[in-house]
Formats: structure tokens, C-alpha cells, sequence
């Protein structure tokens, strides 16, 4: 059983570290964001399409991260197998 | 973990068939938009009515954003932009409503809508530069082009996987802390978390729209 506890921690780890790069990276968007329409405020409604266009894409990599804990939580493919080494 | 009663998924097991409940909702969506587009499209007046007016609006911000994202060539694959863009908003939305399910957090669907972009883009090449399409994969330099031509075909087909899993893994995640909040605190808590939920709902169906539009204006233009 110890197979799942490293799983639940594997899931927990991962989503952890995926999320500080996406944060690292949201951040540096928005501040650019932010300096743009401070120093041009007419521009604002385009900048801000454009940064949502991109951190919709900047969050897909956690968004990706979340899919693969989901499924290793939830739908582990070694699951089977696992049950069948423990049950001999 | 998705919602604890499922309306049309309670009505389908009365009625003992077995479909799954991305397609039932799948179904419900399509009765809203058709009967939206069949209410709006019978009674067209010079002084549009309340729903007339909305339904002006929203087309015409697609077509400018289309417009404005593929040029004037791009006028063409209106139906099918508009299209995407009106599904995924309202399967989005209707997650929000007690007893109901987003058909698009379910991967299945999503895959659906990501491969019928993907073979719209190759579809759309083909037809606008024949045998010639070959060169958008061949890169500027002709020495390079078998490593080019690899990459470019990894390129093309992790186009689909990231469309679908985008989708999926918000609307996914979206239901999941819905339920974690709710199973915690039961009162007030999941409504900030729902307000977001109509904030993601609007940017995804925009996202994918959008990068539909991208790439199949990627294969509208000519190779360089």
C-alpha cells in the first residue's frame, strides 16, 4: 500500500511545483501588463485580450500538471497491477 | 466527483439506456442554441426586440474578431468559428446551474471539438494551396527540411492535445474545488469560486475560438 501513499504524494508534489512556475510566470505577465496600461491607458482594452490570450496559455502548463495528478490519483493505470502484486 | 444529482442523467436511468452524461448535456445544448437560433431567426424585424439585439451583438463580436484575428479571407469558416464559440460558452455555462454538467469537462467532447479543428486545418490547406501545402511543413531552408519537416509534425499534432486538454482541465478542475468547497463549507463559500467559474467559462470558449481561428489562419497564408 505504500505504492499509493508515494502516489498521493507524487500528485500533491507535483501540482505544487507545477504551480510556482505558472505563478513565476503569470506574474511577469501581468506586471508587463500593468506597466503597459500605466504608461498608456488608451491601450488598455487590447492589452488586456492580449494578456488574457496568454496567461490562458501560460496556465495550460498547470492545467496540464492538475490532468496528470488527476489521473494518477484517480484513474492510476499501474492500479491493477499494483492490487495483484499485493494481493499474491 | 462531479455534481452530487445530475438532472438528465437521473432521467436517463428512468428510462434505462446508457448514455453518458457528457452527451445527454451535449444534447440539451444543442436544443438551447437551436431553439435560441430558430426563436431569433423567425421573427427578424428592422427594430430588433430584446433577444434579436443580443444575438446582433454577440455574432457580429465574433465576426470581428474574426475578422480582425484571420482578414477578410477568413470570412468563410464564420459558421464553423461561431459555432465553437457559442457551444463551448454555453456548455461552460450551464455547469454553473444546479443539476446540470459541462459537457466540455469531459474529455471526450473536447477531443470531438479539438480533432474537427485539427482536420479543418489540414482540410482547409490542402484546398487553398494544393500539393504546395507540403512547404508550410518544410521550413525556409531546404537543407533543413527533414528536421524541420519532424518537428513540424510534432508541432501539428500536440495542436489538438493541448486545445483538448486545456478545456478539460479547467472545466474539470472547475467542478472539482466546486465540490471540495462544498463538501467543506456548504453556505457561502462556493459562490467567489462560482463567480470565477463564469470568468473561466467566458476566457476558455475565447481561448479556443481564438486559437482555432489561429491556426487555421496558419494554414490559410502562404508558406515563406
Amino acid at each position: 500500500m505504500t505504492f499509493f501513499a508515494w502516489c498521493v504524494l507524487a500528485a500533491g508534489l507535483g501540482m505544487g511545483l507545477g504551480s510556482v512556475g505558472t505563478g513565476i510566470g503569470q506574474g511577469i505577465a501581468i506586471r508587463s501588463a500593468c506597466e503597459g496600461v500605466a504608461r498608456n491607458p488608451n491601450a488598455s482594452g487590447k492589452i488586456l485580450t492580449t494578456m488574457m490570450i496568454g496567461l490562458a496559455m501560460v496556465e495550460s502548463l498547470a492545467i496540464y500538471v492538475f490532468v496528470v495528478c488527476m489521473i494518477i490519483l484517480f484513474a492510476n493505470p499501474f492500479t491493477a497491477q499494483v492490487m495483484e502484486l499485493a494481493g499474491k | 466527483m462531479t455534481h452530487p444529482f445530475l438532472f438528465l442523467q437521473w432521467l436517463e436511468g428512468q428510462l434505462h439506456t446508457h448514455v453518458g452524461e457528457h452527451v445527454t448535456y451535449t444534447w440539451l445544448v444543442m436544443l438551447i442554441l437551436i431553439t435560441i437560433a430558430f426563436a431569433v431567426s423567425r421573427g427578424i424585424k428592422m427594430v430588433p426586440g430584446t433577444l434579436q439585439n443580443l444575438m446582433e451583438s454577440v455574432i457580429s463580436g465574433i465576426e470581428g474578431l474574426l475578422v480582425e484575428t484571420m482578414g477578410p479571407k477568413g470570412k468563410a469558416y464564420f459558421p464553423l468559428i461561431a459555432t465553437f464559440a457559442l457551444f463551448i460558452l454555453i456548455s461552460n455555462l450551464i455547469g454553473l446551474v444546479p443539476g446540470l454538467y459541462p459537457p466540455t469537462a469531459n474529455l471526450n467532447t473536447n477531443a470531438a471539438l479539438a480533432l474537427t479543428v485539427f482536420a479543418m486545418t489540414h482540410i482547409v490547406g490542402v484546398k487553398e494551396h494544393g500539393f504546395g501545402y507540403l512547404k508550410h511543413f518544410m521550413g525556409p531552408v531546404l537543407a533543413l527540411a527533414p528536421l524541420v519537416f519532424v518537428i513540424e509534425i510534432i508541432g501539428h499534432i500536440a495542436r489538438p492535445l493541448s486545445l483538448s486538454l486545456r478545456l478539460f482541465g479547467n472545466m474539470y478542475g472547475h467542478e472539482i474545488v466546486l465540490m471540495i468547497f462544498f463538501a467543506l463549507v456548504p453556505l457561502f463559500l462556493p459562490i467567489p469560486m462560482m463567480l470565477m467559474g463564469v470568468l473561466v467559462a467566458f476566457i476558455q470558449a475565447f481561448v479556443f475560438t481564438l486559437l482555432a481561428m489561429i491556426y487555421i489562419a496558419g494554414a490559410l497564408e502562404e508558406a515563406h
